[in-house]
């Protein structure tokens, strides 16, 4: 090899290794500067968010665990009387130690302590919000599916009338039929089962939209109509997946029927708002334990029963 | 189509046993767990008593107070004084300022008052004597002069007699009480009435155009203060709307949701390292470190919000700990999923040459993993902008508590209605932002 072969290949070397470099410095140049714009953000934000705050958070970092001292009781066994209801021994005739008196007598001596009631409110809550928007979510999500639904005004109108459902923020629909049929625990139902009818739907559909064609086509073939085939091709596929998102989103519930509760729509999240708001340390406690325990138990059941119907696969958890 | 004789059947029948000769379970189950939830569903009705409920709702409010989200009403009053004159009276709050003739209050040559409720349709006229209130095609004079007011003929059945007072209710475009010595008027308007500007402002119930060559050209209205920053500092306090506290309300929101984010993620980073089976080997710490974060997500987003605001007051930090705490939880368990599924080849390639443990991890996980985390983390972010709203509403900060507070007086839906746009609005733009984002980062393309 001469001289005057090198010369242009080690050019082109030469080009490539500027082009390359120019590439990593353009790289590097959009990372800083996506960093620098992050950090910028993050900055201004916590400004904003300490100036608008009622404490600022300097200022109450050294009383940051106040609360934890007034949560921890003189008396430790108030929190079991709490959560079973059996009066205090410290009990003046204030609300903090006042324990006896919501039970729910079923027979004789027999009765529900006030906290397990009000649990039991916020489970049926989140269960029957869950089954009457599983019946809502699986026409609709059908509707919406690409590859069963032929008609493109339908589907997209379905998948924007899904996604509204869900973007709604749900204390306005909470709102607005507590001040239909009175306070209490329906309007939360109604509120929860129209946000979850959007989100189970868009889960839906996707796995609808991911089945296996062929026994459709098979179907088709031997000339079963539209409900046919969605009986009998896609459903018996989608069905496991369907009831996996059911339950996992019966977890979610449980969590948003304790939210909306404590803002008006009875069951436990508004005890627990009130006795954090009266700073009542043991019956907080009481309500958290029993919260705590709650979730973990459907959290851990509905995982159980997942596994057996889809195997191990990882869920995302989807608001 | 060959007809299949009964021999053929119990053939395919012993031939495959599996499909006919099912167990109980797999015969039942599934018409079982109906019958279930069909039962659950029926305890259900009990439980929550909805016959009595549905009953007992007041069904005639949701026209109402849909109605109420897109109008907004007037209410004249005119008081019949002793000299026979009729006074004009608007609430001090009236959307239409203090402007005792509108177009649709005509005085008649007679010293009585027509006004129009509903065009030429429906109108009431207010004398001394007597009301006259015509709507479906008829008219009713209403007596007023002897000592309670009295209908004239038969009573119409829109029309209500009470004692003291006869109430004409005229559908959606308003209602009429009639007493003795007044008549108290609401007049239903479609529409967000001074939703620009209110009644206190200079530029109020001034046309666009006149409002425009104030700002571009006008004399000062206020002299150390120029027309257009006069015109925004009334759009932005506008008294009515609050368009200043609301949109400060959403952004909040907003930060809230970014803050709780980032800082989550920041935090679950590391953790979730430490967390996953694969990269640390030690399972008690991979345990410890999964159930802490099973904690920090079943203690809910609502209970750190609720410990945070009492610990630091009412407001977006509060939020901002709340949606933090929660997060850590979920991104912290999704994160060291994610690091769990990684491909291990790249790892032990670049562990084979040699290098540190930071630069293992530098090269052989993060261009695998970063993916997956900033998705995840768009997607949270996302999320947690709608529940914002809804912690905000126990005091935690944003426009839940706007929009509660605005519930709760049950007067001001139109106010809701507008603060439910905007989180609409705010909520599909991050929607679709997230997915632009994680579509460019994931290189795949859906729907």
């Amino acid at each position: 090899m001469t001289v005057a072969d090198t010369q242009p290949q080690m050019q082109s070397t030469r080009e490539i290794r500027t082009a390359w470099e120019r590439m990593v410095a353009r790289r590097r140049f959009y990372t800083i500067l996506g960093l620098v714009i992050l950090i910028a953000a993050f900055a201004s934000s916590v400004r904003f968010a300490d100036e608008s705050n009622a404490g600022h958070f300097f200022d109450r970092l050294p009383h940051l665990f106040d609360f934890l001292s007034w949560l921890i009781p003189k008396d430790w066994n108030d929190v079991w009387r709490a959560l079973f209801d059996i009066a205090s021994v410290n009990d003046k005739g204030g609300e903090e130690f006042n324990f006896d008196k919501g039970r729910v007598y079923i027979s004789g001596a027999f009765y529900i302590p006030e906290y397990f009631e009000l649990m039991i409110v916020t489970i049926n809550v989140a269960l029957i919000s869950t089954i009457v928007a599983f019946v809502f979510a699986v026409p609709l999500s059908f509707f919406a599916a690409r590859n069963l639904t032929r008609s493109w005004p339908l589907r997209i109108f379905t998948k924007r009338l899904m996604e509204f459902l869900r973007a709604f923020p749900e204390i306005v629909i909470a709102g607005l039929f507590s001040a239909i049929l009175s306070i209490g625990p329906v309007a939360a139902i109604i509120a929860i089962t129209l946000h979850t009818i959007g989100a189970l739907g868009k889960l839906f559909y996707e796995v609808a939209e991911n089945i296996d064609m062929k026994p459709h086509e098979g179907m088709k073939a031997v000339g079963a109509n539209w409900c046919e085939r969605v009986r009998f091709a896609a459903l018996p596929q989608v069905l496991p997946n369907f009831t996996s998102y059911a339950l996992l989103r019966l977890e979610i519930n449980v969590r948003a029927s304790t939210i909306i509760g404590a803002v008006g729509g009875g069951g436990i999240g508004e005890e627990l708002k009130l006795s954090i708001s009266r700073g009542f340390g043991a019956k907080t406690m009481a309500l958290v334990l029993l919260l705590f325990v709650t979730i973990v138990a459907v959290d851990q059941f509905s995982a159980w029963l997942r596994r057996r119907l889809v195997g191990e696969h990882a869920f995302l958890l989807q608001h | 189509m060959t007809v299949i004789d009964a021999n053929r059947m119990h053939e395919i029948e012993a031939h495959y046993p599996e499909y006919f000769h099912r167990s109980f379970r797999q015969r039942f189950g599934g018409l079982m767990i109906l019958i279930a939830t069909l039962l659950y569903s029926l305890y259900a009705v009990w439980f929550f008593d909805l016959p009595k409920l549905f009953a007992e709702a007041h069904w005639e409010r949701v026209g109402i107070y849909l109605s109420q989200w897109v109008s907004y009403d007037v209410q004249p009053e005119f008081r019949i004084k002793d000299d026979g004159s009729i006074e004009v009276r608007y609430p001090r709050f009236s959307p239409l300022g203090d402007n005792p003739h509108p177009d649709w209050l005509v005085d008649n040559p007679d010293d009585s008052i027509t006004v129009s409720i509903s065009g030429a349709s429906r109108t009431v006229t207010v004398s001394k004597s007597q009301t006259i209130v015509t709507a479906h095609g008829i008219s009713v004079p209403v007596e007023v002069t002897s000592g309670a007011p009295k209908v004239v003929g038969p009573v119409p059945g829109w029309m209500t007699v009470y004692d003291d007072n006869v109430l004409a209710d005229l559908g959606f475009a308003g209602n009429v009480s009639i007493s003795v010595d007044r008549v108290k008027i609401r007049k239903r308007f479609i529409g967000w009435a001074n939703f620009v500007f209110d009644t206190q402002s200079s530029f109020f119930d001034k046309p666009i155009g006149e409002v425009v060559s104030l700002i571009v050209s006008g004399p000062r209205i206020k002299p150390d203060q120029s027309n257009l920053s006069l015109a925004f500092d009334d759009i932005w306090n506008n008294s009515e709307w609050q368009h200043g506290d609301v949109w400060t309300k959403l952004f909040q929101t907003i930060v809230m949701a970014f803050l709780g984010t980032l800082l989550g993620s920041l935090a679950a980073f590391p953790l979730a390292f430490l967390a996953a089976r694969n990269i640390t080997p030690n399972r008690l710490l991979n345990q410890i470190l999964k159930r802490f974060f099973d904690f920090l997500r079943s203690v809910d987003m609502l209970i750190w919000a609720l410990f945070l605001t009492r610990a630091l007051g009412p407001g977006p930090l509060a939020g901002s700990g709340a949606i933090f705490l929660t997060e850590t939880g979920t991104l912290g368990k999704l994160y060291s999923e994610g690091l769990e599924n990684i491909d291990n080849k790249p790892r032990e390639g670049i562990q084979s040459t040699g290098a540190q443990t930071v630069l293992v991890h530098r090269y052989g996980i993060m261009p695998q993993i970063v993916p997956v985390i900033v998705s995840q983390t768009l997607y949270q972010w996302e999320s947690n902008v709608r529940g914002a709203t809804i912690i905000g509403a126990v005091g935690a900060g944003g426009i839940g508590l706007k929009l509660w507070e605005a519930m709760r007086t049950n007067a001001n839906w139109e106010n809701v209605a507008y603060m439910v746009i905007l989180i609409l609005l705010v909520v599909f733009l991050f929607d679709a932002a997230s997915n632009a984002l994680r579509h460019r980062l994931m290189g795949t393309k859906t729907h």
